[in-house]
């Protein structure tokens, strides 16, 4: 890649961090170059932040179709899976597969409740709702916004 | 408790040779990030569709977190320390005991709790290696390779990272440098580094390593559309773009950070075929690059051919054969 190749794609997705490529300069010889990002590598992202956020909400209107519960739905919005869930609560992922359903989930006593809460960093009352309106991921957990959520 | 080391930070493409350059540095030995790359053998390629990470299957440029600095501190005979912990305060007392002595520590975290972190790039990945070079009260001091200044985390977020949960969990890891020698010989280690990479490419006798990894890839590539249907096809053909693009692995899966590292040895080494070897590996480099923009038209949806996936795996075919040949003439000129 030549140095005046190196591209340039500003989409803001990265809080306006620069990274680093190496690129030949015109005398053939290798140097650091500062990039702002590359379309297919920043559409990937999106891509991804995007899929998450189509599952959160997915989720989300199981939880309101009485379908799930919304374990199902905070899960995902906290990025987690079983897998990672049980790490984080010591419940087996048996168990946690049959909380994410909206019947076994209001059985649940406040001690396991508590710790899918303390896990997930939100309060009990948190935990046994999901929001009214559709989520953004990104918003919701780190306060910030794509410009462009768009693949275009 | 405040102590603050006189730390110069720098960016560099790939977090692991930054810290590793950034380390070296502040015991005196000047090292390019390219030249650490190849000195510990970054250049790599897995492709193992058993291990998935949110249900995805990984691709990987690179070898496991923490191989590259055991190789290069090795192969320059520095010696280091590396600990993992079960214990959460242990390990956060630890990592006091060595700021207060002045000793840069790297650690291994993961990047959903790294607070200071690019928002769109905390997913829950957990192989990213960061400096703590301070702290003043619960106030952690990191030098980040991918950030431009130092940066500062809380104490509490600073555990959650070091012991964020699922794949490649950090357990804590941390490392730093005990002891490095008066003079460094910089040759033999350039030599070991290429000649190792010339092995992982070339001879790992399973499928899913090396060049003959980029073939299994080709192959389920193609395949995908079919086997997975449109929609899934194309979030994991993303997650391959975003492997080989996203933090760390510095553009093309890391072929022209490798090709930097041939032309500066072949100063170095005063061999001029080595210069020639980084002619080639550019356009390698490039290559990985048109498949790249390919993959993500596909995932646009702006190519709606059915044949993009196998052009895809085609242009990935002829990376295979152009890396295999590069290896093999490689591994003559050294």
């Amino acid at each position: 890649m030549k140095k005046e190749d190196v591209p340039q794609n500003n989409e803001n997705l990265l809080n306006g961090i620069k990274e680093i490529q190496y690129a030949v300069d015109e005398n053939g010889k290798y140097t650091k170059v500062l990039s702002y990002g590359w379309k297919p590598k920043n559409d990937a992202l999106k891509q991804a932040v995007n899929v998450l956020d189509e599952q959160i909400e997915d989720a989300r209107l199981q939880v309101l179709e009485g379908d799930k519960s919304p374990l199902f739905f905070w899960m995902l919005l906290k990025q987690m899976d079983f897998s990672i869930l049980k790490e984080y609560t010591g419940i087996n992922k048996f168990r946690i597969k049959r909380h994410c359903k909206s019947s076994s989930f209001k059985k649940l006593k406040n001690n396991i409740l508590q710790k899918y809460a303390k896990t997930f960093e939100i309060s009990l009352n948190d935990l046994k709702n999901v929001p009214q309106k559709t989520i953004y991921s990104l918003e919701y957990n780190f306060n910030f916004k794509l410009k462009n959520k768009e693949i275009q | 408790m405040k102590k603050i080391i006189d730390f110069k930070h720098e960016m560099s493409a790939h977090c692991e040779n930054g810290v590793i350059s950034n380390l070296l540095k502040f015991h005196n030995i000047s090292l390019s990030e390219p030249m650490i790359f190849g000195i510990g053998s970054g250049l790599f390629f897995t492709y193992m569709p058993f291990i998935k990470m949110t249900g995805i299957p990984v691709t990987s440029f690179r070898p496991v977190p923490g191989l590259i600095f055991k190789r290069v501190t090795k192969r320059l005979g520095v010696k280091i320390k590396v600990q993992k912990f079960k214990n959460k305060s242990t390990a956060m007392n630890e990592l006091d005991t060595l700021i207060e002595k002045g000793i840069p520590t790297g650690m291994v975290v993961g990047v959903y709790d790294l607070t200071y972190f690019p928002p769109a790039y905390r997913f829950r990945f957990n192989a990213h290696n960061i400096i703590a070079t301070g702290k003043t009260n619960k106030i952690y001091h990191i030098s980040d390779p991918i950030m431009e200044k130092i940066e500062t985390i809380k104490y509490e977020d600073l555990v959650k990272t070091r012991f964020a949960k699922g794949t490649y969990k950090p357990n804590g890891k941390m490392y730093y440098i005990k002891e490095v020698p008066t003079d460094i010989n910089i040759n033999p280690a350039i030599i070991k580094g290429i000649k190792h990479t010339c092995k992982d490419m070339l001879t790992i006798p399973i499928n899913y390593f090396g060049v003959k990894g980029i073939s299994v890839l080709a192959n389920h590539i193609e395949k995908w559309p079919k086997k997975l249907g449109e929609r899934k096809a194309k979030l994991y053909l993303g997650q391959v773009i975003r492997m080989q693009e996203e933090i760390g692995t510095g553009g093309a899966g890391f072929r022209f950070l490798y090709a930097a590292f041939l032309q500066e040895s072949s100063n170095i080494l005063n061999n001029k075929a080595l210069n020639e070897m980084s002619e080639q590996m550019t356009i390698i480099g490039d290559r990985w690059r048109d498949f790249g923009v390919l993959s993500g038209r596909i995932f646009k949806q702006r190519e709606k051919s059915k044949f993009a996936y196998k052009e895809a795996a085609n242009i990935l075919r002829d990376i295979r054969t152009k890396e295999e040949s590069f290896f093999k003439e490689l591994r003559k000129t050294i």
